[in-house]
């Protein structure tokens, strides 16, 4: 596979189309600019190579319906910047870790193993274990959403973490 | 090993013989390459993102043997005396 490049410029747009989203739902990039666009080019990369945006500290397979979980921003992202300050990557960082400019560490991964392996048992069956997520209610604008954690902010009014509730239902993915 | 044609070697003083399986749009094997190199230490390493199916086959089945959660960069050294899972920044300088 040939190695792909990517412009400066694409880069650039990239991260102005989503630092305007990151502004109105309280997400935060790596403070690091020159860290946040290495990630930036692995993902336009990623986008050029297989279609789609996967992230570029993950191994794709390039089925998008098998790299749907690892589309940035990933399935993970939330819980990661919940627990550990920073997404798998440390391109979304927590408002904490951002705001005391903490510098980011790698972190265990929270990717299944078996869809890590997916593209090693391309020919057998992969058979996916239902995941039970709890659920939780934004105490202040009632945006609930099904997680291991709550976001660190809510993305839709910007409440703190401490105001959401657990609620009795889960749901499986 | 199939995707041997594939291993670039980056030169440096030879103490460890260090093998490095990563991804060439990863943040945290550009910073690991780029320790090594600063350290001044020689690293033979394969982009596994870069290979062929096949290839990326054998090479899972490899990373699998040192770090069952098939993660980058997997570090080896001496062929496997001992194994860095992940940028972890203090063991690789250890390695000097
Ligand atoms: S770990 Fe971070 S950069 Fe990678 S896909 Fe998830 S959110 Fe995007």
């Amino acid at each position: 596979m040939e190695n792909i490049k990517v412009e400066k410029q694409e880069i650039a747009d990239l991260f102005n189309s989503l630092e305007l989203l990151n502004k109105k739902r309280n997400y935060y990039f790596n403070f690091d600019k020159s860290f946040t666009c290495m990630i930036l080019e692995g993902l336009l990369v990623n986008k050029k190579r297989y279609g789609h945006m996967t992230c570029p500290c993950r191994i794709a397979n390039g089925k998008r319906d098998q790299d749907l979980d690892i589309i940035c921003p990933c399935d993970y992202r939330d819980a990661d910047v919940s627990q550990y300050g920073n997404c798998f990557c440390g391109l979304y960082l927590s408002r904490q870790k951002y705001n005391n400019k903490i510098p980011t560490s790698p972190i265990a991964e929270r990717r299944p193993n078996n869809k890590i392996l997916i593209n090693k048992n391309m020919e057998e069956e992969t058979q996916q274990d239902k995941k039970i997520f709890p659920m939780w209610r934004c105490n202040v604008c009632g945006y609930i959403c099904a997680r291991d954690d709550t976001p660190d902010v809510c993305p839709i009014c910007g409440a703190e973490k401490d105001r959401f509730s657990k609620t009795k239902e889960t749901v499986s993915e | 090993m199939p995707y041997q044609k594939y291993i670039e070697t980056v030169p440096g003083s030879a103490t460890n013989k260090i093998f490095l399986f990563t991804l060439s749009t990863c943040v945290w094997c550009k910073k690991t390459k780029q320790l090594l190199k600063d350290l001044g230490l020689e690293y033979q390493f394969v982009d596994v993102d870069l290979l062929g199916m096949t290839d990326q086959i054998s090479a899972y089945n490899e990373i699998e043997k040192y770090n069952p959660k098939i993660f980058f960069p997997t570090i080896i050294i001496n062929d496997g005396q001992g194994v860095i899972s992940g940028f972890n920044e203090e063991k690789i300088k250890a390695l000097i």
